[in-house]
């Protein structure tokens, strides 16, 4: 072997396998792999091994089956002979909609409370920075129970207080007039599609004026503008011609138990909107403050040189270029709403976490219902990030 | 350091091939050892494979079966631990499960929990107790976070089947009622369409109430919660017009309304709910011991043991008495329990009539009467197998 060495060029030795670091690297990390397979694996079968052992197979074929619990409120039609992959569903709806609500809520009372904690008047400053301290140093749970038992406060429904005869507040919520669809409604929806239509091609045709003429143009309030004035000309053509509003007002009206017609947002669902979106501000609040901040001093310096009054200073200069640093941190203030939300079980609102529990409880079927609540909750999360993901690079495309 | 990895990786290779190598020589010394680590407490039998330990276990007749289930059974695990951990209401159930003023859990299901205590360990005081929520319940027990579950839980064929769970004999017969206040003019379920009813989540009444009213063709308005406590406030603060619950737990919770004058029970029964005690599906004999245990409070009841009177039947001729409280014969050892296991519940819990009154009888201010809860004697359904 060692006449045979010199042949071999410099540079091209022969390394055994066993000393060649790209070679163990690649080892080592196939042993590792195998290692958490056989991990997974061993603690996949002992699961299955106790769960046989409990006569508690994991199957899916539960969701066929009738829920026969009822659930308090819903988005879709739900009744207790529905299977329970609907009451699933009915679950997701539920935070869904008090996660979009919340959402947009927190989001609005977060801007405001940034811009008072930064605000030039001592008064607004000062009650910004108690609240923040205040509600960011009590536990949401605690908080949304307080606001849950405030609505015991009010009188039972039979004593409702009445704001007008229009609204009613009692301890089972609060109830109100609100529109009603007429038979006329379908005539007049056709003319709110006609008016979104002729809005949205307004808006696109001034758009490519503007991009021609390469100058700046506002085209969207006027298109809001054209679409609100053809669906309310249908309004009034469809009164004219038949002599009934094609949209009427209902009024609530008490009867033995319950109020009939308007609409009841529950307490359940307004505490945990409210302990939610109270909660959630400040953090957006701090979020959006820091995001103001981050704007140099010489920006708004700049705006007030050109002679912008301060709002238009905050709407046109310092908040687009606070969104950049805002929005990945709002994203998960959106997130942690989402998932706050399943606290809900505490103050009886039927989110999707209420829900599985449920289902779990009549079913057994724990593993299957744990994963499906994880999946549902992962894709929430997913989407709400994807949401802001395509935001966040849109609004960094602006800046050049 | 290369030459570090490669003694590592030989280090590694070579324990691997030892092993590897060594477990096919050592395989048949071995597997006898395993059983003989396992179940020390049965020296005799541990060497010998265990087909042939149930001949060889002459002594006591049930010593084969008993092998078998108690390497790894519940009652091991509890003897060994030292405390049962008994799964009971979370929330004040007075009567049934409650703390008093001392911090000592007082009630029915109570009192079932130390019945089993004391049968195991002769103490009725070596107990932990789990409080637990309607929806927690089932979960702790088949993860075998607790090893009964003694909570006023309706027996179920779906929860029997689909649970994996077993239900122990049946210690209070119950159904489902309903409380509304005395100014609403309900005086049956009919009059309630359209009602808002408060409900507990995940107990089988949250699902009689629904089946009731779609059978009626009737509409409520569910208000659910995890815990009876905050259903029964939600009530209270007349944010429902109507609290559904077993009729044994209206009556427990009227006493801790605050004004239980203003409310009534409606006299209606929609369903049956026989309650009991659980355990998980898989042991048989840890289920048997259970079973037994709550036989043995009726049992005692039947022939008039008391723990006022028990020292007069110890000394009893009467065959089956003496069998029944272990004098003679071998029958606690089938079930994993000691031969006295009779006489430690009687001493220290009291038989079954003792246990009714003294949590719900005519001195408490439940004040309920026994119904179908009476020995099968008296008209009721409480029958106990012969103890023999």
């Amino acid at each position: 072997m060692a006449v045979g060495s010199p042949s071999i060029p410099p540079g091209k030795v022969n390394i055994p396998f066993y000393r060649d670091t790209r070679i163990i690297a690649v080892i080592v990390q196939i042993v590792f792999a195998l290692l958490v397979a056989v991990g997974i694996w061993y603690l996949y079968s002992n699961m299955m091994n106790g769960l046989r052992q409990a006569n508690l197979l994991p199957t899916f074929s539960f969701l066929s089956v009738p829920a026969g619990f009822p659930i308090a409120e819903s988005v879709i039609e739900y009744n207790p002979s529905m299977t329970y992959g609907w009451a699933f569903v009915v679950g997701i709806l539920n935070t869904v909609r008090v996660a979009v609500i919340g959402i947009i809520l927190a989001t609005l009372l977060g801007l405001i409370l940034g811009i008072a904690r930064l605000s030039d008047n001592w008064l607004l400053r000062n009650v910004a920075l108690v609240y923040v301290e205040i509600v960011r140093n009590i536990p949401l749970l605690l908080q949304l129970i307080f606001w849950f038992s405030l609505t015991r406060l009010f009188p039972r429904i039979q004593e409702s207080i009445d704001i007008g005869g229009l609204i009613f507040l009692h301890n089972r919520g609060v109830t109100m007039a609100w529109p009603q669809a007429g038979n006329d409604f379908d005539t007049w929806m056709q003319w709110v599609y006609g008016g979104i239509v002729v809005g949205g091609i307004f808006y696109v045709v001034r758009r490519i004026q503007f991009i021609r003429r390469d100058r700046p143009g506002v085209a969207l309030p006027y298109a809001f503008l054209i679409a609100l004035g053809i669906a309310f000309l249908g309004f009034l053509v469809t009164y004219l011609m038949n002599g009934v509003w094609p949209v009427s007002l209902s009024v609530p009206v008490l009867q033995r138990f319950n109020f009939e017609g308007g609409i009841t947002v529950t307490n359940s669902f307004a505490a945990l909107l409210i302990g939610l979106v109270i909660y959630t501000a400040v953090f957006i609040g701090e979020i959006v403050r820091s995001g103001i901040l981050a704007v140099s001093k010489g920006q708004r310096e700049a705006a007030r040189a050109l002679g912008l009054t301060p709002g238009q200073t905050m709407r046109l200069v310092i908040l687009p270029q606070a969104l950049r640093v805002i929005v990945p941190p709002l994203t998960s203030q959106y997130l942690n709403l989402t998932k706050n939300s399943s606290l809900a079980i505490a103050i009886a609102y039927p989110d999707l976490f209420y829900v599985a529990n449920t289902i779990n409880n009549q079913t057994g079927q724990a593993i299957p219902v744990i994963l499906m609540l994880m999946a549902s909750y992962l894709s929430v999360s997913l989407l709400t990030s994807l949401f802001m993901n395509w935001y966040n690079r849109r609004i960094q495309l602006v800046e050049r | 350091m290369r030459k570090h990895i490669i003694l590592v990786l030989a280090g590694i290779l070579s324990f691997v091939l030892a092993a590897c190598g060594g477990q096919a020589q050592q395989a048949p010394t071995t597997a006898p050892a395993q059983p003989a680590t396992t179940a020390p407490e049965q020296p005799t039998a541990a060497p010998a494979p265990a087909p042939t330990a149930a001949p060889a276990a002459t002594s006591a007749p049930a010593g084969g079966t008993s092998a078998q289930p108690a390497a790894g059974g519940v009652i091991e695990r509890i003897l060994s631990r030292g405390r049962l951990i008994c799964g009971v209401n979370n929330n004040p159930l007075p009567g049934f499960a409650s703390v008093d003023s001392a911090g000592v859990y007082r009630g029915f299901d109570i009192d079932f929990c130390r019945a089993v205590a004391a049968a195991l360990f002769d103490d009725p005081t070596k107990i932990d107790f789990r409080p637990l929520s309607a929806q927690e319940r089932f979960t702790a027990l088949q993860s075998g976070e607790i090893d009964v579950l003694i909570r006023n839980s309706t027996w179920t064929l779906g929860r029997d089947g689909a649970l994996g769970l077993d239900w122990a004999p049946t210690t209070f017969y119950d159904g489902q009622g309903m409380m509304v206040r005395k100014d609403s003019g309900i005086e049956t379920l009919e009059d309630m369409n359209g009602a808002t009813i408060c409900v507990q989540t995940g107990t089988t009444t949250e699902l009689n109430l629904a089946d009731q009213f779609r059978a009626r063709g009737l509409t409520f308005t569910p208000v659910v919660f995890p815990d009876g406590d905050s259903t029964r406030a939600a009530y209270d603060a007349g944010q429902c017009d109507g609290f559904t619950t077993d009729k044994s737990g209206l009556v427990s919770s009227l006493t801790l309304l605050s004004n239980p004058a203003d409310h009534k029970i409606l006299e209606v029964t929609m369903s049956k709910e026989p309650l009991g005690p659980a355990v998980r599906q898989g042991d048989p004999q840890w289920f048997d011991a259970v079973r037994w245990i709550v036989f043995a409070t009726f049992q005692a009841e039947e022939y008039g043991i008391t723990s006022q009177n028990l020292d007069q039947f110890l000394n009893s001729d009467v065959p089956e008495i003496r069998r029944f409280l272990g004098l003679e014969g071998e029958l606690g050892a089938g079930i994993g329990l000691p031969n006295d296991f009779a006489v430690r519940i009687i001493r220290h819990v009291g038989n079954y009539a003792e246990i009714y009154n003294r949590n719900l009888g005519p001195d408490t201010p439940f004040n309920l009467p026994r119904g179908l809860n009476s020995l099968y004697t008296n008209g009721g359904l409480l029958y106990s197998p012969p103890f023999r």
